[in-house]
């Protein structure tokens, strides 16, 4: 399965190992939680503590994404946490979930904390819909105002029609169609289907169904595109030492990235050379395999960001899983499926679990990790995870202590 | 279950069926001239109401006037607002009480007339007001409010009632969006407008000016989107130049779902490759969304979206 992909070595970081995910948690998932963000948050994060056998007075750090409604500080005070030394914040939408665990991962090898909690939680379905897209936002005569003035006087004003855009010249340049973009659905909505507490449990869908689901900006379908949802997701970052003596067995962050572009945009990466890759994943996941001294086949599995389908294969070519417009082909042959050579996205994915802007995702690779997902696969040492595309990004590799 | 009236559904009712104001009387008889205007207006052709021989023939007789320009005859004409101030009905009336009680907004529903003869040259109309009915509180997408049925009687100069009209509107509590529409006089949403700063104005300026300008250092580098500095030069000095507006479609989305008003859907959005080597993105228009293939040749053009809008748009090049 080689495909001649080189690990540029001097991408290497320090980070290996040093730091690992010792708890985690989350609400239930859901289109209206019924409660605030804030409680969805402090559900999650002393669940996550709980797992990890730990009191939210040992909690010295958070990090947390930009987009977070709710400040760690009050996060803080409401579980009763003591005094914190680190707190950072991610910008970029969901390019930001793996960057919390390796901002936590570099306070913690650094001693700038001991114990990071990182989290997200959000009422997106029932509050605010980001596939509403941007309406009546204020112009401000800001970078980031003005930028959106290049898409929406024209009504491209939604995730999805900025993927879209992307996508249509992918198809253009390596010849994949709708349906090769409706087999990540598939392989996503099989694997919710097995899992309680996704959105879509026992709810899968065939390729039929895919091509049947309606258009919401052509090449995209209603399948091709996430959830949205409510819920909140957390994670425990601490040392690899302090972390084997914890309740848990240790999820090593055998690498933590992140990656821009140096044309990089934020969505609408339409104006480099070439626009059928996401170069900033690529260079995540140099990074990676770099500090992990792993290669594409180190990894059993992997949670690859699906917000929308067409950017999974894009980002398996990046990953080099399978060559650069292969990944129509590698998807054909089963590959991504549970008993594939490499099963994504076992809990179901953002398409299929839920769409917790992909740090439900770093829960699933920590329980793949401990063998404890309810869709395990066989002997597993590596866990790829990504982050949102599009944007600024970042990525995990964990592994097994 | 019937719901329990409220004192204000009771105040309204007691005044369903009492007359609204004084009767009107026509300031003209039904005459040919009006009859003529009216039948160009909208194109009507019909002989009967303006050839008097060819009406004289019919079996009507004679001319008559086309029932549906009814309300014409008693219409009150230009008027100073102490005219009409004095015209208005005095005392209580439900859509006072309507509006008192919050339900200011107005939309008329539906209207039916019915005619009980055909009026001719000469007959002379009073016109007559009254509320039929008042609906209980009913819940709608524009607000809560009542529905008013409003009679109008209309009779000649015998007495006799000739036609009536029933005028149906809907006397609403605005919500918050629909006062906001209000307020702007502008049911329909603009297109967002972009934010304008000092690195993007020259572009906006521009296309407001039919001209597609793109950003150009003194090196050469063109830059779209722009921004203060050259990335080649580290220069902070550009000249706006003028592209010659022919390209290619690089990429493009049909835009179904969701409907996002004031877009018409499906909305066909481009990514353009300009002649000149930069891409920018608009909509492509005249063209159906089937017809559109990566490579094909297209065209800038102006086009007023809304009043004193221009926006960039392509369209098919030709040839
Ligand atoms: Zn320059």
């Amino acid at each position: 399965m080689s495909v001649d992909f080189k690990v540029v070595s001097h991408f290497a970081s320090d980070l290996r190992d040093r730091a690992a995910i010792a708890g985690i948690g989350a609400t239930e998932f859901s289109k209206d939680s019924g409660r605030s963000e804030m409680r969805l948050a402090v559900e999650a994060v002393t669940a996550a503590l709980e797992d990890a056998g730990l009191e939210p007075a040992d909690v010295d750090g958070y990090s947390v994404f930009s987009m977070d409604n709710n400040p760690a500080i009050e996060v803080n005070r409401q579980i009763g946490g003591g005094d914190l030394r680190f707190f950072g914040r991610v910008h970029y939408g969901g390019g930001a979930a793996c960057a919390t665990v390796l901002q936590a991962a570099m306070a913690v090898a650094t001693g700038v904390a001991n114990t990071v909690v990182c989290y997200r939680a959000m009422n997106e379905r029932s509050m605010q819909r980001f596939g509403a897209g941007v309406q009546d936002r204020r112009p401000m005569p800001t970078a980031e105002s003005a930028h959106f003035g290049w898409y929406a006087p024209y009504g491209l004003l939604t995730p999805a029609s900025w993927v879209a855009m992307s996508a249509r010249r992918y198809m253009h340049e390596y010849g994949a169609t709708s349906e090769d973009f409706g087999r990540v659905s598939v392989a996503d909505r099989k694997h919710a289907a097995t899992n309680p507490a996704a959105w879509f449990y026992q709810q899968p869908i065939s390729l039929e169904d895919h091509q049947r689901s309606r258009w919401i900006i052509d090449p995209l379908r209603l399948l091709d595109c996430c959830q949205e949802s409510d819920g909140a997701v957390a994670v425990v970052v601490t040392s690899a030492e302090r972390a084997r003596d914890l309740r848990q067995p240790p999820a090593m962050i055998r690498a933590a990235a992140q990656g821009a572009s140096h044309e990089q945009q934020m969505m609408t990466g339409f104006y480099a050379d070439r626009i059928t890759g996401l170069p900033e994943m690529g260079l995540v996941a140099q990074q990676l395999y770099a500090t992990a001294g792993l290669t594409p086949d180190d990894i059993q599995t992997a949670i690859i960001y699906d917000h929308f389908t067409p950017f999974v294969l894009i980002q398996l070519e990046e990953f080099g899983f399978c060559k650069k417009g292969e990944a129509k082909d590698f998807i054909r042959d089963g590959n991504i499926e549970l008993g594939g050579r490499l099963p994504i996205n076992t809990h179901g994915g953002q398409l299929g679990e839920a769409y917790i802007h992909g740090m439900n995702g770093i829960n699933e690779a920590v329980r793949q990790v401990r063998g404890t997902a309810v869709n395990p696969v066989k002997d597993v040492e590596h866990v790829v995870v990504t982050a949102g595309t599009g944007v600024p990004t970042s990525g995990l590799i964990l592994g097994r202590d | 279950m019937k719901k329990s009236e409220t004192p204000l559904l009771d105040q309204m009712r007691q005044l369903t069926g009492a007359p609204v104001g004084e009767p009107n009387t026509a300031r003209d008889p039904v005459n040919q001239a009006m009859i003529r205007h009216w039948c160009d207006a909208v194109d009507d052709r019909n002989p009967v109401y303006t050839d008097p021989e060819f009406a004289e023939k019919s079996v009507h007789g004679g001319i008559v006037a086309p029932p549906t320009m009814l309300q014409a005859w008693t219409m009150p004409g230009l008027m100073s607002r102490e005219e009409r101030e004095a015209r208005a009905p005095r005392g209580p009336s439900v859509l006072r009480l309507l509006d008192e009680a919050g339900f200011t907004s107005v939309v008329a529903t539906n209207c039916t007339q019915a005619y009980k003869r055909y009026l001719r040259p000469g007959d002379l109309l009073t016109v007559s007001h009254s509320i039929e009915a008042v609906s209980d509180e009913k819940k709608t997408a524009l607000g809560v409010g009542h529905f008013v049925t409003q009679l109008t009687c209309y009779r000649d100069q015998n007495g006799e009632e000739v036609a009536t009209m029933r005028f149906r509107l809907l006397k609403f509590r605005p919500t918050e969006r629909s006062a906001g529409a209000e307020r702007r006089g502008a049911p329909k949403r603009s297109r967002p407008v972009p934010s304008i700063n000092h690195d993007n104005r020259f572009f906006w300026d521009g296309v407001q000016a039919g001209r597609l300008l793109i950003q150009r250092c003194f090196c050469g580098k063109l830059r779209h989107p722009p921004g203060p500095m050259c990335p080649v030069c580290r220069s902070l000095e550009w000249e706006a130049a003028e592209a010659c507006g022919r390209g290619t479609v690089y990429s493009y989305v049909v835009a179904h779902h969701p409907p996002i008003p004031p877009f018409e859907y499906p909305n066909l959005i481009v990514l353009v490759e300009l002649e000149e080597g930069v891409r920018i993105v608009s909509n492509l228009v005249d063209i159906e969304p089937e017809e559109v293939e990566i490579g094909m040749a297209v065209r800038a053009r102006f086009d007023e979206v809304e009043p004193d809008r221009i926006l960039l748009q392509f369209e098919r090049a030709k040839g």
